[in-house]
Formats: structure tokens, C-alpha cells, sequence
């Protein structure tokens, strides 16, 4: 299995290009965490169960991803700065289809 | 004042288990928790998603977990401190620690143990112009004192289980009761939702979907709302003397950072080569509040933290006491309460 490169635009407007591994089980979460491009502690709080809503990231590029779950519709309803193309980083696992993905984090809430 | 030998700080996992090892040291424990019920997280977040990396348990509800820990520190009668957000702390000239609550409550203790996990749970506010000039004047984010409702309009936002409970509940003393969310799929617990359909029904509660309000007027006080309908770009204008955003929790850090503690990546630094302890002599750090090289956020982690921490404690409390470690098999647990727990005798008998 092959790294895809994933383009990650932070809080601050800076764009991160980086390598996520698709054979680890991580979700783009996990992958803003490690390669810290948020402070610690401000994204992923509840640890990857869709119940806050601090990674989420509106997605700008065409991918075909997964629809999102019951639960991720249900926190993204109760979330602040929702748009049409948000979702929830823990509900997106790195996968080949990602490749060249382009987001956006969210403002912190 | 309460006094206590160590003063926890946050209810969740590890301040809890930490109330059981303190006891085996026969030392006193009382713990502040911002939310009305222990088990932090556990109980707040995800009482009912299962936990498999708890040693010794294959599987356990994170609420169960929280449930037998309460049993098991029982026989140590912590004192609690619940629905308040520890706010400052001072040193006394003869080296104890007062921390006093955001309600004034004060708390005396040789030992303070910081188990405030991810900080306190403050709720969440929406962006809407205004908003901060309302609050406690109509605007408020929970509900304390329901009877402040009677016969009153109000106004409530969001679409969980807060919000529906609590419109269910007003809807017999409010006068108005009316329930504004983002989307029309309300998600709750199966019975709340059809209730509000049915007080809905009866004219009991208006509901307003997908709406977002967006505009807050009053002079002194709150007077209207102003929504809009987020399909349509429909405005309406609700008159009304309450409004309640119910739109969860999140954890911030708060007043502790303003503690003198040594902070990076929003958690606090503390000694893992010895005992959790922070710059603050006497002041510990434990669980997923604190950082050190290799750190974990794990609940096994904050059991083992909480352990050492403890013998630490001991020590600072008792500068002139030996104590040797005693195993639970062997020493058995003797409660506060007088209560005692060992291990049944073996038989010793000759076999003729």
C-alpha cells in the first residue's frame, strides 16, 4: 500500500502538504494530529467517536467519499460554522480514493 | 470550609480510582467536578459506547465503569463537590492549598490532584451578534432553576437530547414554548422525540425547521428573537422573555490556566520520572490533563498516575511516617465507614 498526499489548509489559512499512510487505520483526523497542524487539544477531543465536532473540515475537492453516518449527520446538525461540504475528519478514513484531497479545518468552537 | 487530605480535582476515571488508592493510605479525599455527576467524560460523553482496554475487563460500558468505581471508592466516603468549576487557588502560610469554587464554596487540603481531564465542560455558545450582552437578562445556556420559567415565552435552539428534553419540560409551566434547529431530523432518544411530536400536535410547543436564529433585540433584557428559515431565507420575529442555545458541552482548560502551572499543548507538565507532580510542590497533575514524554491519554494510564501520585501524597502529608506498599490480597480494604474487606482464611487441617 502506497502513502497519499493530502492538502490541509489550517485555522490560520496556511496550507499544509503532507504524506498519510493508508495502511495504518488512521482517519484524517489522526492525520491533522500528527502532523500537528492544529494545536494539541484543539481537534479530535472526544477521540474519533463523532460526539464533538472539533476536526471538523469542509472538503474542496471533488473526492468520492463515504456518505456521512447517522451519527456524524447528527453532531454536524449541532455544530457552529457548518457549510454544505462539512465533515467530520474522525469519520474519514485514509484511503487510496483519497489522494490529492484538499480541505479545510474548521474554526475551533 | 471543606478540609480534606487531598483535594481532587475533576471526577472522572482517574480522580475517582485515585480516592481508592489514597484510602489504602488511609488519607481523606473530597472532589470538584463542573458537571452535576461524576464519571466525567465517561458519563457526559459516551456513558453507553463500550471500553475493551480497561485490564481485567474484555468489555465494559464506559457508564459501568464509572458505576463501579463509585462502588469501589465507596467504603472512603469522598466528600463532592459537584456543578462547580474549581476557580483559584492559594497557598496558606503554613503550606496548605484553598481552592475556591466559581460558586464560593472553599476547599482546604495539604495535597492538590488535578484530574481535570480535558478541562471543565462549559457550554457551548453560538456566534450570534449580541448574544454576551443577554446573558443572565433572558440568554442562558442551561437550565438551572426551571421554575424561573413559569409562565414565560421561551425560546429554545438545538436538536439533541437537551433540547428536546427541556422543551418537553417547560411545555407544561412556560406559557410559549418554542424549538428552533438547524435541520428537521431531531436526534434524541426515541420517546423524547415522539413526545415533543405530540406536544407539537396539541399546540404546546412550536417548532421551527431548519431555522437558525440569527438576530438577538431587547433593551435591558431580552425581548425577541429573530429566525431565519435556512431553506427558504425566511425571516420570522419571536417575542419572547427567554432564550436557551442547548448546543452541548466542550472541554476548555479555564481558570487552571491561570494557575502558575507549567502548560504545553494545552495540558500541564508534571515529573513522570518520580510522581505527577507539577512546578507547584504539592500540586499534581493526573490522567489525560497532564504531558510528559511518551504520554498516553488512556483511562489505564491515569489509574497507574493516580497509584504513584498517591505514595507521593503520603509522604508530603506524613514527612515523618514510614509506610510500606501492602497489597490489597494481604492488607485487605478497611473502609472509613468501618466497613472490612480481606480475603477469607484458608483452611489449615491435616488430611486424616
Amino acid at each position: 500500500m502506497s502513502d497519499v498526499t493530502l492538502h490541509i489548509t489550517d485555522r490560520r489559512g496556511e496550507l499544509h502538504t503532507v504524506e498519510a499512510p493508508t495502511d495504518m487505520n488512521m482517519n484524517l483526523m489522526e492525520v491533522i494530529r500528527s502532523y500537528e497542524i492544529e494545536a494539541e487539544g484543539t481537534v479530535g477531543i472526544c477521540g474519533g467517536m463523532a460526539m464533538c465536532a472539533s476536526c471538523q473540515c469542509y472538503v474542496e475537492s471533488e473526492h468520492a467519499l463515504d456518505e456521512a453516518s447517522d451519527e456524524e449527520e447528527a453532531m454536524l446538525s449541532e455544530a457552529f460554522h457548518v457549510k454544505e461540504n462539512s465533515r467530520l475528519g474522525c469519520q474519514i478514513p485514509i484511503t487510496e480514493v483519497l489522494d490529492g484531497l484538499k480541505v479545510t479545518v474548521a474554526p475551533e468552537s | 470550609m471543606i478540609t480534606t487530605d487531598i483535594l481532587i480535582i475533576g471526577a472522572g476515571p482517574t480522580g475517582l480510582f485515585t480516592v481508592f488508592e489514597a484510602g489504602l493510605l488511609q488519607l481523606k479525599c473530597h472532589l470538584i467536578d463542573a458537571l452535576g455527576q461524576p464519571g466525567g467524560q465517561c458519563s457526559e460523553l459516551y456513558p453507553k459506547k463500550p471500553i475493551y482496554d480497561i485490564p481485567g475487563y474484555p468489555e465494559v460500558l464506559a457508564g459501568d465503569l464509572v458505576d463501579n468505581l463509585m462502588k469501589q471508592i465507596e467504603p472512603f466516603q469522598p466528600g463532592f463537590t459537584l456543578g462547580e468549576r474549581a476557580e483559584t487557588i492559594e497557598r496558606t502560610e503554613d503550606d496548605f492549598f484553598i481552592v475556591t469554587t466559581n460558586k464560593g464554596t472553599k476547599h482546604k487540603a495539604k495535597v492538590v490532584a488535578i484530574a481535570g481531564g480535558l478541562g471543565s465542560f462549559e457550554p457551548r455558545k453560538p456566534e450570534i451578534p449580541g448574544i454576551e450582552k443577554f446573558e443572565d437578562k433572558g440568554v442562558a445556556y442551561l437550565v438551572k432553576e426551571p421554575e424561573q420559567y413559569r409562565d414565560k415565552r421561551v425560546v429554545i435552539a438545538g436538536g439533541g437530547d437537551s433540547a428536546l428534553d427541556w422543551s418537553i419540560f417547560l411545555a407544561e409551566i412556560a406559557s410559549e414554548v418554542h424549538l428552533v434547529h438547524r435541520r428537521n431530523e431531531f436526534r434524541g432518544a426515541l420517546d423524547s422525540v415522539e413526545k415533543v411530536i405530540e406536544l407539537k400536535k396539541k399546540g404546546k410547543i412550536k417548532v421551527y425547521t431548519p431555522a437558525e436564529v440569527n438576530a438577538i433585540k431587547g433593551g435591558d433584557r431580552l425581548e425577541a428573537i429573530s429566525l431565519e428559515n435556512v431553506q427558504t431565507g425566511l425571516s420570522t420575529e419571536i417575542d419572547c422573555d427567554a432564550f436557551i442555545p442547548l448546543f452541548g458541552l466542550s472541554p476548555k482548560l479555564g481558570p487552571l490556566s491561570d494557575w502558575g502551572l507549567e502548560i504545553e499543548k494545552n495540558a500541564i507538565k508534571v515529573d513522570n520520572t518520580l510522581d505527577y507532580q507539577t512546578n507547584i510542590p504539592g500540586v499534581y497533575a493526573i490522567g489525560d490533563v497532564n504531558t510528559y514524554p511518551g504520554k498516553l491519554k488512556l483511562i489505564l494510564c491515569g489509574f497507574h498516575e493516580a497509584t504513584l501520585m498517591c505514595q507521593s501524597a503520603y509522604q508530603r502529608i506524613h514527612p515523618d511516617k514510614k509506610y510500606v506498599m501492602k497489597y490489597t490480597t494481604v492488607g485487605g480494604v478497611s473502609g472509613f465507614d468501618g466497613s472490612k474487606k480481606e480475603a477469607p482464611k484458608a483452611v489449615v487441617k491435616t488430611l486424616d
